[in-house]
């Protein structure tokens, strides 16, 4: 399989209304060659419309999709070398495993060799060669899965779409697989674009997320800078748990109802929210130099690979290592270090 | 000691069970047997009997009938029977194919209605079954009169003399024919096509399929089960049938109903005419067996 051809997806504008709904609200976003990207949000926020206009399913109201120096806004998902791996994976079931795989090559009348190199090794790539003669209804979810990747890779596509392409995996394959894909598209250098509302799969899979909200991108950037560095709350809420501190600003830092903070980076509000992840919270043996808070803790609750703490006052939520107990009751000094500590844009 | 199973929270043994499913199925059985069975092989007993002078059967072994039907007589080989039954075949055949082609549209757009008008949309559909099919080839000549504008249309157009109407002819016997088979091959495929998985015509699309590929890759295999039957209720009847072609094609006209009824009716021929029935049995089975055989060949391709 070629390496990627090296063509930036453009997404300029793209509205879109069903009726009265108002799904997609002017989106811009630039998609880079090669990088697997990911659109994340709660259901309804039109995640899976995008990815269906970039597909081609349907048309945008306004706007325009132009895929390296080509405007294919009003092209059919037919003529475009994109492909998509469906939700349910939409494998033909009257068909065997090669013969899915073979389809998207036999539509475009490829000579017989030729389908037969790039079905062997779409099958030999997802370890599926023992089952190529047997029927989708025969398969497993896993498998089903790589079938329909394979199906849509074996066309070396400009970009590969995966619309929520773990939802019909149990949780235990989900993980090996979001690795397993990851992997596979380090391999192939296609641009991956996946649409899913599962944060851990965007944080594992992506080398950049665009969260969505309400048919707009709310933020975009790699996964350290949206889990680091939320740009606002519905972003540091959506991405995993974060305590949240109504906050005004001050010389030199933040005052809340908890004390005053010192931030690495002032807020350029004048009043508004700041956030703390719960692992980055810090248990200190006596009072810290600074950002320190003596806290009660209220509840302990056993997660496996820690506990987490719900402390007062401010109702935190602190995370710390399993080895170290604390019971209800116990006052500790917490320290919310500087560099930790995310003011939220509205 | 018998085996006992657990059927449904029941302990029972398989011969119990089998005993009461048998006696489940034993007043249809019976039914079948008494009305369907016996008749059928009285029928087949009389094709090898022959006609007396004052149309009495006389049972008396003879294949004349069937020799007869293969057109040979006293006067030499004439190709007459094996006309109609040709014709027969031909016209259930094609009566099949338009209510197919019309049936995917009509069904795809009955599917796409929203819900509440969608079953204004179905009874629409089945209202003919509503009316006998006599009236209704009755109401045909109607239609089909010089004064009216289908037969006025073919006049301009010089297809027919001026002031006749459009019947009996072979078109009034189609029309005729699809408008009352319409229905049975509709509905059936409606049902298919309501539940249709739309996201393998879309992974069709996506995968670089033309529309006429769509069609025979996504579409088609889905909605085979509803064709499948759509087909088998049109074709078997559409071999028998008689009303229509007699009302809409004339003397002229004659299907392989037409003239079993005439074997039954004026003629009084009744061996001849359970031979003719064989033939269109025979027809009919080859008939629906190609049909499968070419489904297999359609599945494995």
């Amino acid at each position: 399989m070629k390496s990627n051809k090296g063509k930036d997806l453009i997404i300029q504008d793209v509205d879109k209304s069903f009726g009265s709904v108002h799904v997609l609200k002017t989106v811009n976003q630039v998609v880079k060659a090669g990088e697997f990207f990911t659109l994340l949000g709660p259901s309804g926020c039109g995640k899976t419309t995008l990815l269906r206009i970039i597909a081609g399913l349907e048309i945008p109201t306004s706007g325009a999709i132009i895929l390296g120096d080509e405007n294919i806004t009003s092209l059919p998902a037919n003529k475009r070398h994109v492909n998509m791996v469906f939700q349910s994976y939409a494998l033909f079931p009257h068909l065997n495993i090669y013969e899915n795989i073979a389809f998207g090559l036999r539509s475009r009348k490829m000579n017989a060799a030729e389908i037969e190199r790039r079905v062997s090794y779409g099958l030999e790539m997802l370890a599926l060669e023992p089952m190529k003669k047997r029927m989708p209804d025969q398969l497993s979810g896993g498998q089903k899965q790589r079938v329909a990747l394979a199906r849509a890779l074996v066309n070396e596509p400009d970009i590969l779409l995966l619309d929520e392409p773990m939802s019909a995996l149990d949780a235990k394959l989900r993980a090996s697989v979001q690795e397993e894909l990851r992997r596979l598209q380090r391999k192939l250098g296609t641009t991956f674009i996946m649409v899913t509302h599962d944060q851990d799969e965007a944080l594992v899979c992506s080398d950049r997320i665009a969260v969505m909200s309400e048919g707009n991108i709310v933020q975009c950037g790699t996964s350290e800078e949206v889990y680091d560095y939320p740009c606002n709350r519905f972003v540091a809420e959506f991405l995993g748990a974060a305590n949240m501190i109504q906050a005004k600003r001050v010389d030199g830092g933040v005052q809340t109802d908890l004390g005053f903070f010192t931030l690495s980076k002032i807020p350029t509000w004048s009043e508004g929210l700041i956030t703390i992840r719960p692992e980055w919270i810090r248990i200190c043996e006596s009072q810290p130099a600074s950002n320190g808070l003596l806290v009660t803790v209220e509840d302990s609750v056993y997660r496996g690979t820690n506990f987490d703490l719900l402390v007062t006052p401010g109702n935190l939520r602190v995370r710390t290592s399993s080895y170290k107990h604390f019971k209800p009751g116990d006052q500790i000094w917490l320290e919310l270090t500087a560099t930790d500590l995310v003011a939220l844009g509205e | 000691m018998k085996k006992l199973i657990i059927w449904h929270g029941e302990l029972t043994t398989r011969g119990s069970l089998q005993r009461r499913g048998y006696s489940f199925l034993s007043s249809g059985m019976l039914w079948l047997l008494f009305f369907l069975v016996l008749p059928s092989l009285v029928l087949v007993a009389l094709s090898f009997a022959s006609r007396g002078s004052y149309g009495e059967v006389i049972w008396k072994f003879t294949l004349e009938n069937y020799t007869r039907l293969m057109g040979f007589s006293v006067f030499g080989w004439t190709p007459d029977y094996l006309f109609i039954l040709a014709r027969s075949v031909e016209v259930a055949f094609l009566t099949t194919l338009i209510s197919v082609i019309f049936s995917y549209p009509l069904s795809f757009f009955i599917a796409s209605r929203p819900k509440n008008t969608r079953y204004l949309w179905l009874t629409l559909v089945i209202v003919p079954f509503w009316t006998n099919i006599v009236i209704r080839a009755y109401a045909w000549f109607l239609l089909l009169a010089p004064e009216f504008p289908l037969a006025k249309l073919a006049t301009a157009v010089g297809l027919i003399p001026p002031e006749t109407p459009l019947y009996p002819s072979a078109f009034a016997v189609y029309l005729g024919m699809v408008s009352m088979f319409l229905p049975f091959v509709t509905l059936p495929l409606y049902s298919s096509v309501e539940r249709l998985d739309w996201s393998l015509v879309e992974a069709a699309q996506d995968l670089y399929s033309s529309r006429t590929r769509v069609f025979f890759k996504a579409i088609l295999p889905q909605t085979m089960p509803g064709l499948s039957v759509g087909i088998v209720l049109t074709f078997v009847p559409a071999m028998g049938t008689f009303v229509i072609p007699d009302l809409l094609g004339g003397a002229k006209y004659m299907l392989v109903g037409n003239l079993i009824q005439q074997q039954f009716g004026a003629s009084r021929d009744w061996s001849f005419g359970a031979a003719v029935c064989m033939g269109l049995m025979v027809l009919t089975m080859i008939s629906l067996q190609l049909y499968r055989r070419r489904g297999e060949e359609i599945d494995l391709l």
